[in-house]
């Protein structure tokens, strides 16, 4: 790097933390040496709560599911005769989705949504808490790992030097009021709750406030306060800019389309994002999971956000989507019986969607354990036959292009799928 | 096995590779150790106690625990029956009227639509109080006059009312002046204007108010009129607006702050969502009568008081739990069965914690011991019962403890007794609460210790709180200023190191949920996590130094501070100090 660019870079740099550099400046900037490649992104959405996966994608053809859910399951797919909205839509003969999720049909029909079944984190627990902890860190079984695997997926920056970062202060984002455990660590990562809300209005209270946290005492909050500030400064172009989804993309109502749209909004305005993650909650149906049918009642009322929150990100992401995949999962799937009050305990393998204009989509992957007694995981639930890891550690080397997913997920060596 | 081993090391190689990733999960090489045996300097162990027994020093507190002795300032926090009440809450909680009222009462005073259609069918009285009375049948005959129908007898149509807030249209209640007189002239003006119309008509122009105008009106109006503005905007909100407020304005006002640190504590730590279904009108007299109680208690009391409320009982689902093999079930298929949540969550998150050393088996065991445990009437603000016709009686093991068949509703009590005497859930328990008091990673002796103490006093929770404040690593550098605080704690220090007046305290109570932490509204039954690094964001941050900015400038409704010393009045800079990274720290 010769001293000219060190210059232009520094001086280009004030002009962005003064909010003042035009976009295609910030853009150039971030760009690196060369006009690359557009980044690669990767958005992972956590359903928080433990989603019952075999009432998402429908085993209708597995006699035993039905067995085991007298009063919860959904029906087989309608036949020409027998037109139902409340019945699985096919997938495939033998898989179907929930009615709620009819959005993604289309995406798995032309093959940029793919399914992993019987997937999810081979640890034991059926704790909320711990299941959800061992998947963002990716270290099943471990507690003592302190960062997360979207933290450590994140290519190393070559070194922050004086010459200003080389890599974008919003290489991470994620939607929400905390900063999620998969992105903690030691790359810089921020959490946003509304775009429009990342910022300090009042200009010299901002100047006065990246003072003191830049000098702060505490390693932590300066480290936090400097991250903040950086990001704060790409932001600028955008954070008072009206946002119009493309392509006629109708987000649902509610925090999870929001999040959704303002990743669409971010990664479209080319500030550097490589990582994005959202989560939704609410899954933990212990009681009435089905209403009188199964197109209705609280499963059906998630399951439609979820699935038009989905389908709109694709609708508005347009041709960008053959730079993006969205990766979903939950930390644990619940029991393949239903339990007394017409809702499911905790269980054990789950399915997770993968979703991209360079996915290998319109297949349901993963072999399917099967739901007869001796077959269930203790008895009881849904057993794995693919751990999350290789999900996620194909998308981080093959998608992503991280050369070596070692240190991404420590100890495990990640058996990919041909999901892209 | 060779599995674990193989992870141990990888994750060793992992954090050597890392070693700069987290000061505050960190704290755990020879050096930080020892930080927990340097004692602070006396003014600086002043600071320590009113940053960790209080929500944040006043103006002056530190001289006035000077002038008492520490010591005794400790030991009277420890003892809130001995304190008196600063009067200013009390009145400031008095048109808070839910707050003393049963989940039944609450039902009947600020029904829900559904509750209303109810009373008019005649399946629940109507309240006693005429004003009540009269309110809910306003409700009634503006849903009538929404359906063009206002003529019919009420029971005939009733079971149509939904929307009980539908009102006459303002045209039709005022004469274009009236109209023209709330909408002009200054906020005076147009309060003066609200009140100079026919008393019985108010209520009904509140209704038909927009939702902005109604606000506006509000920000101004004196407490029982705004009072009636929120009836107007929904009575049912009424009961959540109650609970968040009268939360914060304890936490400001309380002269029993270590007893306020302590319900924040173990209503989180014992956490219950309040907007899943019936639990909107339990939860306050769960706060108030069952966790306020026992924080200075036994542990064993608590526990209790928690497993036998109905908030609890509905909300991890174990009033729906009905043995496999109780006399309603035998014989019958496709009927209700176990219900594993609440038996889990009080293995894993109540008492022993997930390394406690339980097993699946002891979760259905225990489930199986508390069916029958459940609520009458749980959407008309229930009481506890025992349903012996839904209890499995057949003999159990919890914990390798033998619970002989026959026992009835004392298994559960068995079971509260097995769990709460174990030395993990002492170890747990005292943990959690160093956590919250001392460090994110407190030092290993002093948790022994506390816990030695709960396990020899039964679980006495006010001796576990002795020995931790007796403590050297309490007094310690390694101590001080270690804690990030959570938005509740940033916003209340806030307006209490400002002396702020809070004349209503909703907008506050928005700006803790705008921080992270919406009050009582965590969904998960972990409640919000007691670490440091949770709250650390630059998403919150940022948040943060906005509400400091809007909070000294005097931007934030309803609360009035005196601008910090070095700024003037009106400085919209006066809030840099609170926005500072030392004023998130306490």
């Amino acid at each position: 790097m010769n001293t000219r660019r060190i210059f232009l870079r520094n001086s280009a740099l004030a002009m962005v933390g003064a909010g003042s550099a035009p976009l295609w400046l910030q853009r150039a900037l971030y760009a690196g040496e060369a006009p690359a490649p557009r980044k690669k992104i990767l958005v992972a959405i956590f359903q928080r709560g433990a989603a019952d996966g075999l009432n998402v994608v429908v085993p209708h053809g597995e006699k035993a599911y039905y067995n085991l859910r007298p009063t919860i399951a959904v029906g087989r797919p309608s036949t020409a005769s027998d037109k139902r909205d409340d019945a699985a839509i096919d997938l495939d003969g033998f898989f179907g989705l929930h009615p709620s999720l009819a959005p993604l049909k289309p995406l798995y029909d032309g093959q940029h949504l793919a399914i992993v079944d019987a997937a999810g984190s081979p640890d034991p627990t059926r704790s909320h808490f711990d299941a959800q902890d061992y998947m963002e860190s990716g270290t099943p079984g471990l507690k003592a790992t302190n960062d997360g695997w979207m933290n450590r997926a994140l290519p190393k920056a070559p070194g922050n030097s004086s010459a200003g970062p080389k890599v974008s202060p919003v290489r991470a984002v994620s939607l929400g009021p905390v900063l999620p455990r998969a992105m903690r660590g030691a790359q810089p990562a921020i959490a946003l709750q509304s775009i429009a809300g990342f910022q300090v209005p009042n200009a010299e209270a901002a100047r006065q406030f990246q003072e003191m946290y830049t000098n702060a005492r505490d390693p932590v909050l300066r480290a936090t306060g400097r991250e903040t500030f950086e990001a704060v400064s790409m932001l600028q172009s955008i954070l008072n800019q009206a946002y119009t989804p493309a392509g006629g993309a109708q987000y649902p109502r509610g925090r999870f389309g929001d999040n959704l749209r303002q990743i669409a909004q971010l990664i479209k305005a080319e500030v550097g994002v490589e990582m994005a993650f959202a989560d939704i909650g609410g899954w933990d149906h212990h009681v009435n999971e089905i209403g009188a049918r199964a197109s209705e009642g609280q499963l059906a009322n998630l399951l439609r956000e979820f699935g038009q929150a989905l389908a709109a990100f694709w609708q508005d992401m347009g041709d960008r989507m053959q730079d993006v995949v969205v990766v979903t999962m939950s930390e644990f799937g619940r029991t393949a019986r239903e339990n007394g009050n017409r809702g499911t305990d905790h269980g054990h393998a789950n399915n997770m969607f993968v979703m991209g204009g360079a996915v290998k989509g319109g297949k349901v992957y993963g072999k399917w354990p099967g739901l007869e007694p001796e077959q269930l995981y203790e008895g009881r639930d849904l057993a794995l036959t693919t751990d999350f890891r290789d999900v996620l550690g194909e998308l981080v080397a093959r998608h992503m292009g991280t050369p070596s997913v070692k240190g991404v997920f420590p100890g495990y060596d990640p058996k990919f799928l041909g999901l892209v | 096995m060779r599995n674990r081993v193989v992870l141990a090391l990888a994750a060793a190689v992992c954090l050597a590779a890392f070693p700069g990733i987290s000061a505050y999960a960190g704290k755990k090489n020879a050096s930080d150790a020892r930080q927990f045996f340097k004692q602070l300097p006396n003014d600086r162990k002043i600071q320590q106690a009113l940053n960790r027994l209080t929500f944040g020093p006043l103006p002056g507190d530190a001289q006035r625990v000077k002038a008492m002795g520490l010591k005794r300032w400790v030991d009277l926090q420890l003892h809130p029956e001995r304190l008196a009440e600063n009067p200013v809450l009390e009145s400031k909680l008095q048109t808070l009227d839910t707050l003393n009222m049963t989940g039944s009462e609450m039902v009947r005073n600020y029904p829900t639509p559904q509750t209303v259609r109810q009373m008019v069918q005649g399946q629940i009285p109507f309240p006693q109080d005429p004003d009540r009375k009269l309110m809910i049948q306003k409700l009634v005959a503006r849903a009538e006059r929404k359906q063009g129908d206002g003529s019919a007898n009420a029971n005939t149509n009733a079971g149509a009312i939904t929307n009980t807030n539908a009102a006459t249209p303002l045209r039709d209640l005022l004469t274009p002046q009236e109209a023209g007189a709330l909408r002009t002239g200054t906020p005076q003006q147009r309060l003066a204007a609200f009140q100079a119309l026919p008393k019985e008509k108010q209520d009904d122009v509140l209704a038909a108010l927009p939702q902005a105008a109604r606000q506006g009106l509000f920000v101004i109006a004196p407490p029982d009129l705004r009072r009636r503005i929120e009836l107007a905007s929904g009575p049912q909100q009424v009961v959540a607006r109650d609970l968040t407020e009268g939360k914060l304005l304890r936490a400001v006002y309380s002269n029993r702050q270590l007893s306020e640190v302590l319900d924040d504590f173990w209503f989180n730590h014992f956490n219950i969502f309040l907007d899943k279904g019936a639990d909107r009108y339990l939860v306050t007299e769960y706060e108030r009568d069952v966790i306020r109680p026992h924080v200075l208690g036994k542990f064993r009391d608590l526990l209790e008081a928690t497993a036998k409320s109905p908030a609890m009982l509905f909300y991890l689902d174990n009033w729906q739990s009905v043995g496999p093999d109780s006399p309603q079930l035998r014989g019958r298929k496709n009927s209700r069965g176990l219900n594993e949540n609440y038996g889990r969550e009080l293995l894993e998150l109540h008492t022993l914690g997930v390394d406690g050393g339980y097993s699946q088996k002891d979760v259905t065991e225990a489930a199986r011991c508390f069916t029958g445990w459940t609520i009458n009437q749980p959407q008309r603000g229930g009481t506890f019962i025992f349903n012996r016709r839904v209890h499995d009686d057949g003999e159990k093991v919890v914990l390798g403890v033998k619970i002989p068949a026959g026992g009835g509703e004392s298994d559960g009590e068995r079971v509260l007794d097995i769990v709460a005497r174990q030395p993990s859930t002492a170890h747990f328990i005292s943990r959690k609460l160093a956590m919250r008091f001392v460090a994110d990673e407190p030092p290993a002796s002093l948790v022994n210790r506390m816990a030695q103490t709960f396990l020899k006093t039964d679980g006495d929770l006010r001796a576990v709180m002795q020995t931790m404040f007796g403590s050297r690593e309490f007094w310690s550098e390694g101590a001080y200023r270690a804690k990030l605080k959570s938005p509740f704690e940033m916003v209340v220090s806030a307006v209490r190191a400002l002396a702020g007046d809070v004349d209503y305290g909703f907008p506050l109570v928005n700006q803790v949920a705008q921080l992270g932490q919406p009050l009582y509204r965590k969904q998960e039954p972990t409640g919000y996590s007691n670490s440091s690094q949770e709250w650390l964001n630059s998403g919150g941050l940022l948040a943060r130094m906005n509400f400091a900015l809007q909070l000294a400038d005097n931007r934030v409704p309803g609360v009035n501070v005196k601008a910090a010393k070095a700024a003037g009045p009106g400085d919209p800079l006066a809030g840099i100090g609170l926005g500072s990274p030392e004023f998130q720290k306490r």
